[in-house]
């Protein structure tokens, strides 16, 4: 890349099941407040961009930029939305910074799920109009179909995924953050109930409601700032096609693609042997399997016994959602991708408490945009 | 000046229409390709795919980047898309910039649609959901009447009448004759056929808003070693800005976009313009309402406050004048597919600064254009400046 670039502060609101005390502004303005105050910039005269993560239909309200400023302290400045994932967003402001234009930028990104009374309804309204929408199907079937397609094609047996679920819960006991932390059985969440075969209830991460706000910041700005930046190596995100009937249903292309782009702007050549650990998307307890197969950290087939042999454990050969992941903090809708980033801050800082990796030095942080997409986003930190 | 100097060497778009047979993702596809040809590119040659429309509540697509993407072009690349309501179209090509001047990418295709027809029966239904959800959405606004305030307060301030507003309507209606994806051209059209049309929000009158459009917009951009290679007329991005003021908008002075000022000067500054009046040969300034382009002339600091309608009496706004403004006809003549349109005028900008814009061809070989756009809750400006 062609400047340095890092995360100088990090803050957040939340992360809870419910919020009735809080509005989304309230959150974004907690969690604005403690990033500046970690970087020790005033908004108003030291940040040069703002960017935004929301979608219209999640918030409820149309071209939803408009009530970003206030609450981060950007009125009148250059701000703008991106309808994303929280790592799309920190692209935004990583490229901002790439121009030589600008040298500190401002990400936010927010979910109030509480809110959303019909989240099934809104995801059926992100299906094809024409093709898919009239079957009139819940979107999650989705999910289904490709685990027992991905399932099928790796041979990996359905207790790895339970104990995918079992591992983040447990690891979100340790995280404060973390809203859903309990001690489960794999016989319990195969157990529970079935909400779109082969995914049970409890393979399915629950939603929560939190705002994160990143400060990132050119090199020379960095040190300046702080004696520990947070670099970002390299990030990179991609699509495969929104179409259900031309996608590839075993694989997650997004994500190979998505890591590919990180890789080679961080100029990584082999993951496993190079990054530490990973905070990956855990939507849904299958996908963080897949997602470890697509990013590279193991074959086609691998994940699952990996992650049975507890190689993915906190302390084990490469920590996978140390934080407990969405399965154990809660989904953020778009922003997960920014949990993701934050705990991956939280441990190259050595700050994650009861949860710290031991030597952890390059970490990555990948998201999904859920059902019915095919957007993924990457993105490799070191200290 | 950017460490990487980007050009836009291709732009393709839809005829602008009422209503399209075409679903959005067929309309995008058609700019895309267009704007692919026009340059002789195919989608190989594409590293990442920028995306821009407005609300989604148009055509009722939730997560529409991901709807659009393969209709872009996206398929198996990167894929963003931003916005700042009505201001996205001409900040999709910021963003366009943004990727390319990062060094992350040399060629960008970046691509606006709207499609506001789905709406039915009418976009109203869509905007009343744009307005604060405690304090203002529970009166029922429409957003003809905020603008009607503006309106006014502009009128109200520098002593305009509704006939000098007028003027602007007639001028780009005409230009829009020339244009061939135009949806409202009239030659024939008066000011007194604009004053004499329907009253929808006093002083908003039919013939001073732009209609309801559905369109496409693509233009390709690339990074100095590639634009050289695809073209010998790259249009350079010479300058960009952008800013949001707060969503507090009755607590804001509505004769004058401060917002539009803050991100021209950002342009500006970044293209090392310091006399813009006489730096500047045309311009393409948001004109989804007739005062709008006025409104919008005076915060690109193009012409002193209030004195943008004198102007425009005076012929220097029109195609032939000393500051041709809206030679493209406009929203008010060519439509208004809200992120769309505003790409069209940067589109125009690279049609004009290139010869190529034929009947609309401003004369006197302009080296220099900006365009720039507005929207939200009368809040943000976008603006970036073009040069040969």
């Amino acid at each position: 890349m062609l400047r340095e670039v890092a995360i100088v502060g990090a803050g957040w609101s939340g992360f809870r099941s419910i919020t009735p005390d809080l509005s989304y502004k309230e959150m974004m303005y907690e969690a604005a407040v403690r990033a500046y105050e970690d970087a020790g910039i005033d908004p108003r005269r030291d940040v040069d961009s703002f960017v935004t993560v929301a979608e219209d239909f999640i918030e409820g309200t149309s071209i939803f930029d408009e009530y970003t400023p206030d609450q981060l302290g950007g009125a009148l400045r250059p701000n703008h939305t991106i309808t994303g994932n929280g790592i799309h967003g920190l692209a935004a402001a990583v490229m901002q910074i790439l121009t030589g234009q600008f040298d500190v930028v401002v990400v936010e990104a927010h979910s109030k799920a509480s809110n959303v009374l019909t989240l099934p309804h809104i995801l059926a309204y992100a299906m094809d109009p024409v093709y898919n929408r009239p079957l009139a199907f819940h979107p999650y079937a989705i999910a289904g179909m490709e685990m027992r397609r991905y399932l099928a094609e790796t041979m990996t047996p359905l207790e790895a995924c339970a104990r995918v679920v079992v591992k983040n819960r447990a690891n979100a006991l340790f995280n404060p953050l973390a809203t859903y932390g309990a001690d489960l059985s794999v016989e319990a969440v195969l157990g529970s109930d079935m909400v779109a075969e082969p995914i049970t209830r409890l393979q399915c991460a629950d939603h929560a409601d939190g705002a994160v706000v990143l400060v990132v910041a050119d090199g020379a700005t960095a040190r300046a700032l702080t004696d520990r930046p947070i670099w970002i190596r390299g990030i990179g995100w991609a699509n495969d096609t929104h179409t259900l009937e031309s996608r590839p249903w075993g694989e997650a292309a997004y994500a190979h693609l998505a890591a590919q782009m990180a890789y080679r702007t961080a100029g990584i050549k082999s993951p496993r042997a190079e990054i530490d650990f990973a905070e990956i998307d855990d939507t849904f307890a299958y996908k963080e399997l897949q997602h470890l197969e697509a990013l590279g950290f193991c074959r086609p087939g691998e994940a699952g016994l990996w992650t049975l042999e507890g190689g993915t454990e906190i302390n084990g050969e490469f920590p996978v959602n140390p934080s407990g992941g969405s399965l154990g903090m809660g989904h953020l809708l778009d922003g997960s991708g920014l949990a993701r980033v934050l705990e991956v801050v939280f441990q190259l800082r050595g700050e994650a408490g009861r949860h710290q990796v031991e030597d952890a030095e390059v970490g990555m942080a990948f998201a999904w945009r859920g059902v019915p997409t095919t957007s993924g986003a990457a993105v490799i930190l070191s200290n | 000046m950017a460490r990487n100097r980007v050009a836009i060497v291709g732009a393709g778009m839809t005829k602008f229409v009422r209503r399209a047979q075409e679903t959005s993702k067929e309309l995008a596809w058609e700019a895309a390709s267009k704007a692919l040809e026009s340059c002789e590119l195919t989608l190989k040659d594409v590293d990442a795919v920028v995306i821009g429309s407005a609300p989604e509540a148009f055509d009722g697509v939730h997560m529409k980047v991901e709807y659009l993407s393969d209709g872009c072009g996206g398929w198996g690349k990167p894929v963003i898309r931003g916005f700042v309501g009505g201001g996205t179209g001409v900040f999709s090509a910021i963003q366009g910039w943004y990727h390319v001047a990062s060094g992350l990418f040399d060629t960008v295709l970046v691509v606006a649609e709207e499609k506001m027809s789905a709406c039915q029966p009418h976009p109203q239904g869509a905007f009343i959901t744009i307005f604060d959800n405690i304090t203002e959405r529970a009166l029922g606004p429409n957003l003809l009447w905020i603008f009607a305030l503006e309106m006014n307060a502009y009128m109200t301030r520098y002593g305009l009448s509704k006939r000098d507003i007028a003027l602007v309507s007639v001028k780009n209606k005409r230009n829009a004759v020339d244009h061939p994806a135009a949806q409202l051209g009239d030659p024939n059209i008066t000011v007194e056929d604009v004053l004499n049309s329907e009253v929808l929000a006093w002083p908003v009158q039919r013939l001073d808003v732009s209609p309801v459009t559905d369109g496409a917009v693509a233009v390709v951009m690339a990074a100095e070693h590639v634009a050289r290679r695809v073209t010998n007329k790259p249009v350079w991005v010479e300058g960009v800005g952008w800013n949001l003021d707060t969503a507090y908008w009755t607590n804001r002075d509505l004769s004058y976009p401060t917002y539009v000022e803050e991100a021209a000067r950002m342009a500006y500054k970044m293209a090392g313009i310091t006399e813009p009046r006489q730096q500047i040969h045309i311009a393409e300034p948001y004109d989804p309402f007739d005062y709008k382009e006025l409104h919008h002339l005076e915060g690109l600091l193009l012409f002193d406050k209030g004195k943008a309608a004198e102007a425009t009496a005076l012929g220097i706004t029109q195609r032939d004048g000393d500051l041709p403004v809206c030679p493209s006809g406009g929203l008010l003549g060519v439509g208004n597919p809200i992120s769309a349109a505003a790409l069209m005028k940067v589109a125009e900008l690279f049609w004009q600064l290139r010869g190529e814009a034929g009947a609309r061809q401003v004369p006197g070989q302009p080296k220099r254009g900006v365009a720039q756009a507005w929207g939200d809750l009368m809040q943000v400006g976008t603006v970036i400046v073009l040069g040969v």
